[in-house]
């Protein structure tokens, strides 16, 4: 029972525990491998049972989920021979590509909430990090505790007024609302993190500066801030995420104008029943930017899911 | 009250000298730049709780724009607190609560237990196994009711080819006694990678010093294990569960498209309830003293719970 | 307050302002369901496109979310539709509120006459208090819950022979709910080209109102009153009347005997599915989607036919469709009762017909080919001759979900008994009435 050691686990115990989280990985992508196959079935492989894992791999479902299609009479179709590869796989249930659909749009409503939020979230998070890291401000404790707290109301109830304070102000179904709206939500997160990555930032960095000569401004443009790129940016990834995620406030508040993708994708249908291939191709590229952030960011991972309470 | 140094220093300065040598004061900037963000919390967050305290002791109806405003004291907490079904969605939502919890704790220590036996390619593997937490839960749900579908669905498949049961013969969203698990099932395997993380700092803060010790006193694996290894990362572990039960309360997305609350109201949760009554029911006055109810349940709960959490890190 | 009227004055200022370009094209918003008769309603519109020069626009949103991204919009009062096909039960609420636009001086400028409208509709559609003469939209589109089947099944000798075998009688389309329940029986389980099929597929749907719907086309024909005296809000004895009990009893059975597996949360589109990938012999949906059905490549032409929602105790169809109404936070209102000065006319009635729409003008319904027009023309107008339709009170939201809760709990959950349910349900909908003050 010698070999057994914490420190240096034996060549027999890694090969165990790799084998079994391993596998614990390979189960738990079976989900999204499937969602990304699914968005090349034709409808009715999507629905075959058994479920079918060889078939013959269509675009039919990237092209339901950017056009909207009808059907036509026959000597409508003879008439207009297939212009594209797009129409000839419309062309399968005598029906034409007469627009495009609100897809594209839900997605850029997405990245522009998105963006705009985050960039709003961070610039506001990164001066009153700073000002908490390094100031004396009264009562300081309380206000981060304050500024956290406001993340453990449930969105549905905090909706309630938001939706009443915004028919009042005309903010409803505007990309404007939801960016402050997420800005609201996240700016806890980004005070929280940012504060951890600017205390790491030996203040005699700034110190030096200061008797330089540079005003606290300054020192904090020049010095600071390109100290804290890093923190900054992965801070900025995490509050990308949440935006782009959020799905409670965006199906209450919004409509048409400023919809994003997440409460879209599960509307997404073709004419009778769900379109699981379309829906599954909506999936993958909501999903995909965010699997690649992920990866980018994996060193950081832990301090952003955390609020910065576990560093390493 | 407490004034510091710098403080001291910058009121003996008088103001326009004090900007001549460095622009604004230290106070000034501080102020200047946690303002806006107070301000926005302020304008999104606290006005609206206290616009929400105020509606909960009305009869208010967001959608009749000509119905007469009734103050009614505390009747709408009354009828929430007296209402049976309500007691149910509490149920619901504790039994999801619990058994998420207890999941994701035991999946989530396990794997990185075994991630830090430290093999080749761990950092690889614990990224992929990141994955799905990553992801828009309501886009993700959604897509698992296909998966949880009778004969078409993978889930039904895959259970089927292992225990040779028909597919088609067990539905995980539609009966009364599957439902509640399909939805603890979904999240577990968003949300296992999460504690999983946490427990793999909490196992890599632990000096190898110390293990080198216990070896040295021949202390059993076992014993190391229940003397070192948890006691060591059950503040992490505390932490993690803090994370997990605030969100969860607050579950909304992933099972409003799983479910829809269904079948009959076996899977809804207090956060789906209480959607249907404000944004469906529009009971707006009713929906407040709601969320009120909510708001303190969490927070009450989770003040208590960081007490806890910091007994034992003082520990 | 100051902030409302300075909102309100920026609004006349650019209502002036727009009513100064009358003349000009505007752009017009009309939201409806997304399904088969709202492409139609495209192909339409194209007609008014080119006589009016304003374009037009379509928002369509799905059934499931309909009602929910809906009556969000006209509470917030969003300006997004200025056009508005809205379901039948939210025209108190339309009407009350303030969403809807009144109609009447309209209706009479332009020489637009209700009577020239099916009585059912105009009473379902288009008015509140319900009867009155006071409009709040007009009806575009008829619509009853019906049933349609596999006529190629039905017709083979070898399944005819099982059927009479196995229940004495001749296999057809049923004459009574409880017929229904015996041909679906026969179908469920049965293989049919090597394929295991299922009696018929039915609303069950938890989280808007197909459950409700489906219920009540049961409820309807064995007699179910939502009231003892109309205008009264007397409900005991009436919802739960022992007929009322009856027919629930009989919906969960027909769910727990003769639905394909996973149908446990399932409405229109679930329907259609299961329908069109050849699981079931029977199914319940909507007439709006019969000539998509029909025209449908697989199961439909001869291999599909109608039924109106067979009676018990009397003939009863739930009602559907929708009347469409001018949005009051439009700022384009002109425009928009041009539009319906311009749906309202025989000739693009006609038209509407012929491109799937169920026009309720009477022009159209007392054609003598109208019949004979489609395989399920007639079946439409018996159906219609017998609907009823859910509350439509303004508080219609908050008893439907009551409703929806209760049949859910009951039929799908399995839970307490159906006097139980129906117990329960008056006890929630008198608590409504009570807060509306009408009891």
């Amino acid at each position: 029972m010698s070999a057994f050691s914490v420190t240096e686990p034996s060549k027999r115990a890694k090969g165990v525990a790799a084998t079994l989280v391993i596998f614990y990985a390979i189960v738990t992508m079976i989900p999204l491998a499937w969602i990304f196959i699914t968005g090349f079935k034709s409808p009715a492989d999507a629905i075959a049972y058994p479920p079918k894992v060889v078939f013959q791999p269509t675009l039919e479902g990237y092209v339901n989920l950017f056009t909207t299609r009808t059907r036509q009479t026959q000597e409508f179709l003879d008439a207009n021979p297939p212009e594209n590869w797009a129409e000839e796989i419309v062309r399968q249930y005598d029906m034409v590509i007469v627009g495009p659909s609100k897809f594209g749009e839900r997605f850029l409503n997405s990245v522009i909430i998105g963006f705009g939020s985050t960039f709003l979230s961070v610039f506001l998070g990164t001066l009153a990090a700073y000002a908490f890291s390094r100031f004396k401000i009264p009562l300081a404790d309380d206000l981060l505790f304050f500024i956290l707290s406001t993340r453990m109301m449930p969105p549905i109830a905090v909706a309630i007024p938001i939706f009443l304070m915004y028919r009042e102000l005309g903010l409803s179904d505007t990309h404007l609302g939801m960016i402050l709206l997420y800005t609201a939500v996240n700016i806890s997160l980004a005070v929280w993190l940012l504060k951890g990555f600017i205390d790491e930032i030996p203040r005699e960095y700034e110190e030096a500066a200061l008797i330089d000569g540079y005003t606290r401004f300054q020192a904090f443009y020049k010095v600071v801030l390109p100290q804290a790129a890093t923190g900054i940016a992965s801070t900025a990834i995490f509050c990308l995420i949440f935006a782009w995620n959020e799905y409670a406030f965006a199906v209450l508040l919004t409509s048409a104008t400023a919809q994003t993708a997440p409460p879209f994708i599960p509307t997404i249908i073709g004419i009778g029943g769900l379109d699981w291939p379309a829906v599954a191709a909506g999936a993958t590229l909501f999903l995909l930017p965010v699997m690649i952030f992920t990866i980018l960011l994996r060193r950081h991972l832990l301090r952003g899911i955390t609020f910065g309470a576990v560093r390493k | 009250m407490t004034q510091t140094t710098m403080d001291r220093a910058a009121k003996a300065t008088p103001v326009r000298v004090a900007r001549r040598i460095r622009g604004l004061s230290d106070r000034a900037i501080a102020w200047i730049f946690v303002a806006p963000t107070i301000f926005l919390l302020l304008a999104i967050n606290i006005f609206p709780l206290i616009w929400t305290i105020r509606l909960s002791f009305t009869n208010y109806k967001a959608n009749r724009a000509g119905r007469e405003i009734k103050e009614i004291g505390l009747r709408n907490y009354e009828r929430i607190l007296t209402d049976s079904d309500i007691w149910l969605n509490m149920q619901a939502t504790a039994h999801f609560l619990v058994w998420t919890i207890v999941l994701q704790v035991l999946i989530g220590f396990t794997l990185a237990w075994l991630i830090n036996r430290k093999f080749k390619g761990n950092d690889l593997w614990t990224t992929i196994i990141v994955l799905p937490m990553m992801l828009s839960p309501a886009v993700v749900g959604n897509f698992w009711k296909f998966l949880y579908q009778p004969q078409i669905g993978l889930f039904n498949y895959i259970v089927a080819f292992f225990t040779g049961r028909e597919p088609s013969s067990f539905e995980m969203l539609g009966s009364v006694e599957l439902a509640p698990w399909a939805i603890v099932i979904v999240d577990t395997w968003m949300w296992t990678p999460f504690v999983m993380l946490i427990c793999l700092a909490g196992l890599r803060s632990i000096p190898d010093y110390i293990y080198e010790a216990a070896e040295i006193d021949r202390a059993s694996p076992i014993r190391q294990f229940f003397t070192i290894t948890i006691p060591m990362v059950l503040p992490f572990l505390m932490l993690a569960v803090l994370f997990r039960g605030i969100e969860n309360f607050k579950m909304f997305d992933l099972v409003v498209q799983l479910t829809g609350g269904g079948p009959g109201s076996t899977t809804e949760l207090t956060s789906i309830n209480l959607k249907r009554e404000a944004f469906e029911k529009w009971r707006t006055g009713y929906a407040s003293a709601y969320a009120i109810i909510l708001f303190v349940t969490v927070f009450g709960l989770a003040s208590i719970y960081v007490k806890a959490l910091n007994r034992v890190k003082e520990r | 307050m100051k902030l409302k009227s300075l909102l309100a004055a920026s609004a006349l200022s650019v209502a002036a302002f727009a009513s100064t370009n009358a003349a000009q094209a505007e752009e017009l918003t009309l939201c409806w369901a997304a399904w088969d008769p709202a492409n139609a309603l495209v192909e339409l519109s194209k007609e008014f496109e080119a006589q009016s020069g304003h374009k037009m626009n379509f928002e369509f949103v799905p059934w499931p979310n309909f009602a929910d991204r809906m009556l969000n919009e006209l509470n917030s009062g969003g300006k997004l539709c200025d056009l508005l096909i809205g379901d039948s039960q939210w025209i108190g609420g339309g009407a009350e509120n303030g969403h809807y636009v009144k109609l009447n001086d309209f209706f009479d400028k332009e020489g637009i006459s209700m009577d020239d409208f099916a009585p059912a509709t105009v009473y379902a559609y288009s008015t509140w208090p319900k009867g009155t003469p006071n409009y709040y939209a007009l009806p575009a589109m008829g619509d009853a819950n019906g049933w349609f089947y596999r006529k190629d099944w039905f017709a083979r000798e070898d399944i005819r022979a099982a059927y009479k075998e196995a229940t004495g009688k001749e296999l057809g389309e049923p004459k009574s709910q409880k017929e229904l329940m015996e041909i679906a029986k026969f179908f469920q389980g049965r293989e049919i080209d090597g394929k295991t099929v299922y009696g018929a597929s039915i609303f069950t749907e938890r989280g808007s109102e197909g459950i409700t719907m489906g219920v009540t086309s049961a409820l309807y024909p064995w007699g179910f009153k939502y009231e003892n005296t109309p205008g009264k809000y007397d409900m005991e004895g009436a919802v739960n009347s022992p007929e009322a009990v009856e027919a629930l009893e009989f919906y969960k059975e027909l769910y727990q005997c003769c639905t394909p597996p996973g149908y446990t949360n399932s409405y229109m589109g679930e329907s259609l599915d299961a329908f069109k990938s050849g699981q079931v012999a029977m199914a319940m949906n909507w007439f709006a989607f019969f000539p998509g059905l029909y025209a449908d490549p697989n199961t439909g032409g001869d291999k599909i036919d109608f039924f109106v929602n067979p009676p018990q105790n009397q003939a009863g169809s739930t009602l559907g469709g929708q009347g469409i109404s001018v949005v009051s936070y439009s700022d384009k209102q002109d425009a928009a009762l041009e539009y319906i000065k311009w749906f309202a006319q025989p000739s693009v009635q006609a038209k509407w017909w012929e491109l799937g729409g169920y026009s309720a003008h009477n022009s159209v319904l007392n054609d003598p080919g109208f019949k004979d027009s489609q395989p399920f023309a007639g079946d439409f107008l018996e159906a219609m001759a017998g609907v009823q339709d859910f509350w439509q009170e303004p508080a219609y939201a908050e008893l439907l979900l009551a409703m929806q809760k209760r049949v859910h709990d009951y039929v799908v959950a399995d839970q307490g008994t159906a006097k139980e349910a129906l117990d329960k349900l008056i006890e929630d909908w008198t608590e409504v009435f009570e807060d509306e003050g009408k009891l």
